[in-house]
């Protein structure tokens, strides 16, 4: 007997030396996430933090407060690098091992809502009042998830280089227009000082691409995705106001304003001054103050038509499907909603508080802050990228576009075939049925 | 089987030390199979199996993410593919690069070999120079010819100074016409050292009585290499002829590093379609299906190559 109990479990152990990789050898219960241990439940926390100190300190001081607060509840962190984040939920997901908490990019909430891996967030009627409505992850009417910050796209410039060439300074509420942004980059142009004066940062990928570029797509009435019921790209994303944006796209580097693939960095360039006006977010607003100071003006996007557009959410929180200490989890991020995480976060990134009490907190983000038209920008014009599963596809799509227009291909065929590929895409899953 | 159970019916009648020899070599098997597991075990997981599962996912829609089970489409993604402009792109660039680098690089390497077998001084020196780029990662060279090939880059620079400024080069990577040339070149020179080194070694294979007899007869260096030096290559050449083929069909690293298949699907490779349907469009089951056809492409052109380079009876 003794011999038999000695002999099985090596095995077992064999076993779970074997699986390890895999799975862990937990205890083996079938929702995951979490373990009860004398009366305290401890919940697994995922950030994508693993190698951004600066943000992981403060996710680890919410995470601390939380658990010296009470007693029921244990939050465990676990940072990932954010590169190997996205596959490591997906994998977590395919074994059943999501943790309870974890942190989402923005664009992909509807697609792992739709996946089954978040859980809508039950929290009273008005309790993300005060949010800044481009950081809740709403889906289906639902509330996924939410951040604590957000960023904005803005047109950098200097007031000194504005003025030397007779360019008006527009305002929040009174942006350029198109044509006054033609012209403006036009006058710079012609002044012969800058090879390039505009810099949309073309050199970037990825993400970028439809983070800084759908918004201007939009501001001339096309979009990637028709929004009523995402069913269709076609006639919004190849639509008559779809090709004006193309064109004009295209012609800022045919005239010679920007340039097909511009400098690694735009805020270097800019702050060298091989550029007069920068397409960047706002977390180049520190790098670009140090150096010209008040000089540095942030301005709004030009209005192409439907008004000015920039792109919104970030990372936000939310809550596994799969976690078996839901009341813990949901109990945690209430805590974590508190405004003084939020200015936390803003005081260590230098980003967007995502709270209206937590950005008075502020002072660069407190009216008359000098960041405050981050927020103002974000409140007014952000727009979410589409809130559809087909996402990801989507995303892929519009870089391929993006970059053949800017290489000059016939911008017609290239929108026509994008939204044929995603019309196609959308068909061949089911139209991403909930 | 059959090797422990012959032994075993001979030990039943026969003299001990014949039973010895049975079970020695009956360990002996299971030695050999223990040895030959890992590996056979890693070729199971990481190449039989994802080849199987390759076949049944692209007859399928599944997706990297999804909440419903994949189900069969027939050959639905095939004829998406086969209607996809991209993908007819992506296999015109991708036949386009193996038509040119294959004769191109088999050939430099063999001059390279040629002069690095030379007997004069300092060819280890040319040797390391040669196989330095061979040993350095491919996206780190990617990155480095980006930055050679950028409009105000090292090239533009050397072509302004050689011409005293009347000439400017283009924007290599971003004009349609001189990407793919430009991918070409760099991967040329990148991969060049290597098959350099193959030649080599069957350089120095081929006898030097033959080469004596050769100069005995008072034959010339032309004619002495297209008799005595080439015939003697014949295996070192489809061993070179086959990897390179196979290497350069499977483009990949250049054009994800450098161009991301633009400008204007120019450099798309088939690989680097799967890639992109897989990983970042999340369609798994389509990726499978350009895999698949990638499979019978390589499998097919190698068949060929296998044949035509045959040993004729």
């Amino acid at each position: 007997m003794q011999q038999i109990t000695k002999r099985s479990i090596g095995a077992v152990a064999l076993v779970c030396a074997a699986a390890v990789g895999l799975q862990a050898c937990s205890s083996g219960s079938s929702s995951s996430g979490s373990t009860t241990e004398g009366g305290v439940t401890t919940l697994e926390l995922w950030t994508h933090n693993g190698g951004n100190p600066v943000e992981l300190a403060v996710n680890k001081k919410v995470v601390d407060a939380f658990n010296a607060s009470q007693s029921k509840y244990k939050v465990k962190l676990q940072s990932f690098p954010q590169a190997a984040y996205n596959d490591a939920v997906t994998a977590a997901a395919a074994a059943k091992k999501l943790p309870c908490v974890m942190d989402i990019d923005g664009p992909n909430v509807p697609n792992w809502a739709w996946a089954g891996y978040l859980q809508p967030l039950d929290v009273p009627r008005g309790f993300f009042d005060k949010q800044l409505p481009s950081t809740l992850g709403k889906v289906d009417n639902k509330i996924y998830s939410f951040g604590h910050y957000d960023v904005a796209m803005n047109l950098t410039a200097r007031k000194s280089v504005l003025t030397q060439y007779g360019i008006r300074i527009p305002t929040i509420d009174k942006p350029w227009t198109g044509e006054e942004f033609d012209a403006a980059v036009g006058k710079i142009k012609a002044g012969g000082k800058y090879t390039y004066p505009l810099d949309l940062g073309t050199a970037g990928t990825g993400e970028w691409i439809p983070y800084a570029y759908s918004p201007m797509l939009q501001s001339f009435g096309g979009d990637l995705v028709n929004r009523d019921g995402y069913q269709t790209a076609k006639g919004v994303l190849n639509g008559p106001d779809a090709l004006k944006w193309a064109t004009w796209f295209r012609s800022m580097i045919t005239k010679g304003y920007a340039q097909q693939k511009s400098g690694k960095d735009s805020a270097v360039d800019f702050v060298n001054g091989k550029s007069a006006i920068m397409w960047n977010g706002s977390w180049a607003a520190d790098t670009v103050t140090k150096k010209y100071g008040a000089d540095v003006v942030f301005l709004p996007p030009p209005d192409f038509g439907k008004g000015p557009k920039i792109g919104g959410a970030s990372w936000q929180w939310g809550m596994s499907s799969a976690c078996a200490a839901k009341d813990g989890a949901l109990e945690y991020l209430k805590f974590s909603a508190k405004p003084e995480y939020y200015v936390d976060y803003a005081k260590a990134l230098g980003l967007i508080p995502a709270n209206t009490d937590a950005a008075a907190q502020v002072p660069a983000y407190a009216p008359g802050g000098k960041y405050r038209i981050f927020l103002e920008l974000s409140q007014k014009y952000a727009e979410v990228r589409p809130v559809t599963p087909a996402y990801p596809f989507i995303s892929s799509t519009f870089q391929k576009a993006v970059s053949d227009i800017l290489a000059g291909g016939d911008p017609q065929k290239i929108l026509d075939k994008a939204a044929a590929d995603i019309d196609s895409n959308i068909k061949s899953n089911g139209n991403y049925a909930y | 089987m059959s090797a422990t159970t012959a032994p075993r019916r001979v030990a039943e009648q026969a003299i001990p030390r014949q039973v010895r020899t049975a079970n020695a070599r009956s360990r002996e098997t299971l030695i050999g199979a223990a040895m030959a597991s890992p590996a056979v075990i890693l070729l199971a997981v990481f190449f039989l199996v994802p080849v199987a599962l390759a076949f049944g996912l692209a007859f399928t829609n599944a997706r990297l993410i999804s909440p419903r089970p994949p189900h069969f489409v027939g050959a639905d993604n095939f004829i998406r593919l086969f209607g996809d402009s991209f993908f007819w792109a992506s296999l015109r660039n991708t036949a386009y690069f193996a038509v040119v680098v294959v004769p191109v690089q088999a050939g430099l390497a063999l001059v390279l070999a040629l002069l690095a077998n030379a007997k004069v001084r300092g060819t280890n020196f040319f040797r390391t120079v040669y196989f330095a780029p061979v040993v350095t990662s491919m996206v780190v060279i990617s990155l480095l010819w980006r930055f050679i090939y950028q409009p105000d880059g090292l090239l533009n620079q050397i072509i302004s100074a050689v011409t005293f400024g009347h000439s400017h080069g283009t924007d290599w990577l971003n004009n349609p016409t001189t990407a793919m040339p430009a991918i070409m070149f760099m991967s040329v020179w990148q991969a060049v050292g290597f098959h350099m080194i193959i030649w080599l070694a069957g350089l120095q294979t081929i006898p030097r009585d033959l080469y004596e007899a050769a100069s005995l007869d008072g034959a010339s260096a032309w004619k002495t290499f297209t008799h005595v030096t080439w015939p003697s290559l014949r295996a070192t050449r489809t061993f070179i002829l086959i990897t390179i083929t196979i290497g350069a069909l499977s483009l990949f690293t250049q054009i994800s590093v450098m161009t991301q298949g633009g400008p204007l699907d120019r450099t798309t490779t088939v690989v680097f379609m799967a890639v992109r349907a897989g990983y970042e469009q999340q369609s798994t089951g389509y990726a499978a299906a350009v895999s698949l056809v990638f499979f019978v492409l390589v499998l097919t052109v190698s068949g060929v190559q296998r044949f035509l380079t045959r040993e004729k009876a």
